[in-house]
């Protein structure tokens, strides 16, 4: 079996962002940017069940600036066999995402697509979903266990009241929870190794999608700040405060 | 023209977090109808049609929809959608998981976790974990939108009487299938939806040392949260995880024992209405968003605050 895993370029978690001050969105000269944090548990994954030997092949894809490569070299170092990425030099919104991975499905027919369940950037949520309905393939999203069958997928997912568990037909879209792995780091050999691996290029405007953007963003803020607040000289004058001046308790 | 909204129940109870939605729906047009799909759920149908902002209640009844698989639902919301300029769920594990469906069939760009309605076309949303809020303008014609629970009022409850109107069901792909769900049983509160959090840090220095926390939690019905660093040195598990890469709360009371303030942790809890830091160090970043901060060694600070509210009369619920 194959698996395509899906990796995405974004600002690093640990970065505190900062809002440009003419409103059209924050600042990324000089940031320190990283793969999306639930992607890399779905290169995880995908390597977990080539480790199995259930899967023959794990393909990564990106789609992003020239820079974007950066996290499927990642991802070859962490195990991935070889890399697939789509050049796009501005923001795609994820329905034009979901469309240029569609293109990439059919041309390497894997029988899994592994995603992160949302990236940390536009927090949107969507690729994946998008990606199963234009397949018309089943889904399982926020996914925290993964046990793979000869045609199917038994998946237990986080949802808001607990976990709940269902089985996918392959082949079939997984988008993975932070729950569902610990990712491993890559050792100084095999980022060697994963220099030689081949990183096919393509360019997004030539795979014949509509990937124009029809969400317009107008502004991008700071948002409203907390105001300063006290410091309490002890615990008495803390629970006294939080019962009779915020009345929270 | 109108706007569809899907209501998350349990085929017996509306899910109360419909109501904050079709309060979000009515500030996008007044026209609100709601789909109840499931099975066996002509009771919430009714509840629905109580509620005086639902204009219109569609009811698909039928074993296809018992356990929502968005395989299922996406396709009967899509056949229900040519009537409607927009397409409203919650922007919960219920909505996240099949309005993309929708959109995707749709050929729209699905707008995500909207905290504020501006127009029937703009809407602002947080970015970056709550860094930063986006306003944006869809140009779509059919518009698919999840809202934000927390960011909207529940709706009143009664007084309505909305025509219920049955819809047939549509084919389902027959690719998927429910096995279970395990609802967490836990006597405290779901960390999403808690009205308190209790949150514990790196600080607490051992899992053994969280009962400081939970115990607080129990006094006060809280729910527990952590710090990311808390759960990668293993003293609890990551489903309490409050940040950046965890949960986002909103909560009428936070309260951050032995958490410096990490952005990534902040990002998960700045929105909280009172914030209270209880941390040794009177440097750490937690106390810049704080509305109260208590500088003192937790380990002494704990157990006081415990009988502190032991003396108390009463404590809300």
């Amino acid at each position: 079996m194959k698996i395509l895993v899906a990796v995405k370029r974004v600002i690093d978690y640990n970065v505190q962002i900062r809002v440009k001050e003419d409103g059209s969105g924050v600042h990324t000269d000089n940031v320190k940017m990283s793969t999306n944090p639930p992607d890399d548990n779905a290169t995880e994954e995908s390597v977990k069940l080539k480790e199995s030997g259930k899967v023959k092949e794990v393909v990564a894809v990106t789609i992003g600036e020239e820079k974007a490569q950066e996290t499927v070299r990642k991802a070859l170092a962490v195990g991935a066999d070889r890399g697939i990425h789509v050049k796009a030099d501005s923001y795609i919104e994820p329905l034009g995402i979901a469309k240029i991975l569609k293109k990439v499905v059919e041309k390497e027919k894997p029988d899994m697509v592994f995603l992160g369940k949302q990236a940390i950037d536009d927090d949107c949520n969507q690729t994946g979903q998008m990606l199963a309905a234009m397949l018309n393939w089943p889904q399982a999203t926020f996914s925290s266990k993964v046990t793979l069958k000869d045609k199917s997928m038994e998946i237990v997912r986080e949802i808001d009241e607990g976990l709940e568990t269902v089985e996918v037909n392959l082949p079939a879209v997984v988008t993975c929870d932070l729950r569902l792995n610990e990712p491993r780091y890559a050792s100084l050999p095999n980022i060697m190794k994963a220099k030689k691996k081949p990183i096919e290029q393509m360019a997004a405007k030539d795979l014949g999608v509509d990937i124009a953007n029809r969400v317009q963003q107008l502004k991008v803020e700071e948002p409203p700040k907390r105001k300063a607040g006290i410091k309490v000289a002890n615990v008495a004058e803390l629970v006294s405060k939080l019962k009779n001046e915020a009345k929270v308790i | 023209m109108s706007v569809l909204l899907i209501a998350e129940h349990n085929n017996k109870n509306l899910k109360p977090f419909t109501l904050n939605a079709i309060s979000a729906a009515s500030k996008i047009d007044a026209e609100v109808h709601v789909l109840v799909a499931g099975s066996g759920c002509e009771s919430v149908a009714k509840e629905v049609a109580a509620v005086p902002l639902v204009k219109k209640v569609l009811l698909c009844d039928s074993p296809n929809y018992q356990n929502y698989l968005p395989e299922n639902l996406a396709p009967l919301v899509t056949k229900n959608a040519d009537r409607y300029d927009h397409i409203v769920a919650s922007a919960n594990t219920f909505g996240k998981n099949f309005m993309p469906r929708v959109a995707a069939a749709l050929d729209t760009s699905q707008v995500s976790d909207v905290i504020k309605v501006n127009s029937p076309d703009t809407f602002v949303r947080p970015i970056y974990a709550g860094n930063a809020f986006a306003t944006v303008k869809s140009n779509d014609k059919k518009r698919c939108v999840t809202v934000r629970p927390t960011s909207f009022e529940p709706a009143p409850k009664i007084g309505g009487s909305a025509q219920v109107d049955k819809v047939e069901a549509a084919d389902v792909p027959n690719f998927s299938k429910f096995i279970k769900r395990e609802e967490t049983k836990s006597e405290r509160p779901e960390l999403g939806t808690a009205r308190i959090v209790v949150s514990g840090g790196r600080g607490l220095e051992s899992g053994e040392n969280f009962k400081l926390i939970t115990d607080i939690a129990d006094k006060l019905n809280a729910a527990v949260g952590a710090s990311r660093a808390a759960v990668d040195a293993g003293y609890i598990s990551n489903d309490h995880q409050v940040g950046q890469t965890g949960k986002v709360v909103v909560p009428d009371l936070y309260i951050a024992v032995g958490i410096s303030g990490a952005i990534q942790h902040l990002a998960g809890m700045k929105e909280s209405k009172i914030i209270v830091a209880i941390n040794k160090d009177g440097e750490a970043p937690i106390f810049s968003i704080a509305d109260y901060g208590l500088e003192a060694d937790l380990f002494k600070a704990l157990p006081e605050f415990l009988s502190e509210l032991n003396k108390l009369n009463t404590i809300q619920k």
